[in-house]
């Protein structure tokens, strides 16, 4: 798998070929890479957006008190925040961008099993994106129930819910779409004599993901529909007053919303994988373990959803049984941890980025893990929920998890997506400021949670105001961190990249960089006796 | 990957199917008119389920298709009811 082809009579992906020129050639385009760089495009400004909504309500609260202003737009703000984060950059992520950049190069085809639908995935994705924004500034003022609508709150406010809603619900069907495009491609289109368990970790961690985005995003939909129906008609599924069952709103949410932490945060884990043995020059410790270990997260990681009931009503059986499942989902995701771990044991580590964030990641990765079984514990989450604590779990998961990953996977195959290397020494500084900041930003956030500051309050008391101060100046380290990183991987060209800059043994670092549009000018065939990690 | 077969279904089939469709959905019709408390939502989906087994093997051809497409019909089946059995769990012992 490590033969390099250096030169090639076919143009590359970014060259037009095709009846349109510009922009136009884009948004026509089938091509797999092209539709992952639109992605990734799309959500960099999404991202960009709500890291300054998030420093705007930082800034809110650095001292006591009313600031800048009132609770109704602290409100509108972080739900607003949630909504860009959660729907159009971390639940699409890693699979919409690298998903489509390089697991079909992985796995030694042409493209995915659908382009057509590939490329309609992606308008699903802008149209239910640009309806979710646009809901901010249209009918009686943006939504105020946070994303995840609880009702029967989001039935009873006058904000403009519904369209709010109905974005989400557009966004769900372009995940599904993308979740039933990879299933069928890994598997129809693995390249002859690659069997499933010889398919690299990244494609493994999609096909997970792909199941519970195929199986899960539907309930969801049908649950925002049902909130849209009971606003309108007045059908009583969820609001007491209605004859409805709030808590019932909360089971259907979480049955989708649960598991779409895994959808964010498998991609990630197969990110790590690959980027691990590449850069540690190792086989990979526990290949099967790994694979099978993502099935397993997809799979317990679909029946934990109520532990984010436990203060709502529902009953104890319920409590202690969902409790224990919370317990047993840690058992894959530290037999990863371990194996990323033990792959770097005697390996001959390169510190180049994509490996440093990788290592941000594991780090991070296991703070928001561990504290997170404090809020599946079921005595010591009466304590701390809805406390800041849970503010710093969760992005502790999703930001210090899914976005340094996809920070790892940026510095990984950007030479692979444009033919390019970037400055290390720039890429570094860019990883101290994110690490630092981000560390800074929402460590504080644990203790001033355990020490009883809740979320979503626009004021607090004096004595949080420390942590709060820390807090914000971690996110301005943040934000530096950013615009060094874009800065430095966009504003100017690098050196010319090889084909293959890491050393690197799956399938497309045996491509030119940037790779032609069909991938391979010899489709390949694995033999064997070879292994997707056979470094030593 | 494995070898395709192409199985052609004779149009005398897919009419029974019809017709057999046809007809729960007039059972369904049916039942409302009889009393049966409880038992009301049960038998419905009941029949529902029965009609959706039908398409599943007949429309969607899973019964020519490879044992893959069934095991992930069973697969997401058992999903399906586990989801319901850990609601329960809430609902049964509020």
């Amino acid at each position: 798998m490590t033969e390099e082809k250096t030169h090639h009579p076919e143009p590359s992906y970014l060259v037009n070929t095709g009846k349109y020129k510009g922009l136009m050639s884009w948004l026509t385009s089938t091509d797999h890479k092209r539709i992952g760089l639109m992605y990734m495009y799309a959500m960099m400004v999404f991202f960009i957006v709500g890291v300054l909504l998030g420093e705007i309500m930082r800034l809110e609260l650095f001292r006591p008190g009313q600031q800048f202003y009132g609770p109704q737009m602290y409100n509108g703000l972080f739900t607003l925040h949630g909504i860009i984060m959660i729907f159009t950059v971390v639940i699409p992520g890693l699979a919409a961008v690298f998903g489509n950049f390089s697991m079909p190069i992985m796995i030694g085809a042409k493209d995915v099993a659908f382009p057509r639908l590939n490329l309609f995935s992606f308008y699903l994705y802008i149209i239910g994106a640009g309806i979710a924004l646009t809901s901010q500034f249209m009918g009686n003022g943006p939504p105020d129930t946070g994303w995840t609508f609880y009702a029967p709150y989001s039935i009873q406010t006058h904000t403009n819910v519904v369209a709010a809603v109905f974005g989400a619900f557009v966004l769900g069907f372009s995940s599904i779409l993308t979740g039933l495009n990879f299933i069928v491609t890994m598997h129809r289109m693995r390249a002859p004599g690659m069997t499933f368990f010889k398919m690299p970790l990244f494609p493994w961690s999609l096909y997970a993901t792909a199941w519970i985005q195929v199986l899960a995003t539907p309930i969801v939909g049908i649950t925002l529909l049902m909130v849209i129906a009971e606003r309108w008609l007045r059908i009583g599924f969820f609001d007491p007053s209605l004859g409805g069952d709030p808590v019932l709103y909360q089971h259907l949410f979480w049955i989708y919303s649960h598991p779409a932490v895994y959808i964010m945060i498998l991609p990630a884990m197969g990110v790590i994988t690959e980027i691990i043995p590449t850069f540690a020059q190792r086989k990979v410790f526990g290949y099967r373990a790994i694979a099978v270990s993502s099935l397993a997260i997809a799979l317990v990681g679909y029946f934990v959803w109520a532990h984010h009931m436990y203060t709502s009503g529902m009953s104890p059986t319920a409590r202690w049984i969902f409790s224990l499942l919370t317990f047993l989902v840690a058992v894959p995701s530290a037999i990863k941890v371990f194996n990323w771990v033990t792959t770097m044991y005697r390996g001959s580590i390169d510190m180049k980025p994509p490996f440093l964030f990788a290592l941000g990641f594991i780090f991070l990765f296991m703070i928001g893990g561990m504290t997170g079984l404090t809020l599946g514990a079921l005595a010591t989450n009466i304590h701390v929920h809805d406390t800041a604590y849970v503010v710093a779990h969760f992005h502790y998961i999703v930001f210090g998890g899914v976005g340094f990953a996809f920070f790892a996977a940026i510095h990984y195959w950007y030479p692979k997506m444009y033919g390019r290397m970037y400055n290390f020494k720039r890429a570094n500084w860019a990883f101290g400021f994110l690490f630092i900041g981000f560390n800074l930003l929402y460590f504080p956030q644990f203790i001033i949670g355990i020490m009883g500051m809740p979320r979503r309050y626009f004021d607090y008391l004096p004595q949080f105001t420390l942590g709060m101060q820390l807090s914000f100046f971690g996110g301005i380290l943040l934000l530096i961190g950013i615009i060094l990183m874009i800065t430095n991987l966009f504003s100017k060209k690098g050196a010319i990249a090889p084909a293959n800059p890491w050393g690197g043994r799956t399938y497309e670092w045996t491509v030119p960089s940037p790779p032609p549009v069909e991938n391979f000018e010899v489709m390949p065939v694995m033999g064997e006796d070879e292994e997707p990690y056979d470094y030593k | 990957m494995e070898a395709e077969t192409v199985h052609i279904t004779p149009y005398r089939t897919y009419a029974w199917v019809l017709i057999t469709l046809l007809a729960f959905t007039f059972l369904t019709i049916t039942v409302t008119w009889i009393n049966l408390s409880a038992l009301t939502v049960l038998v419905a989906l009941a029949i529902a389920t029965i009609k959706a087994g039908i398409v599943l093997t007949y429309f969607m051809h899973l019964k020519f298709e490879s044992s893959l497409f069934r095991i992930f019909v069973v697969g997401v089946l058992a999903i399906y009811v586990l989801v319901i059995i850990f609601t329960m769990s809430d609902y049964l012992f509020r």
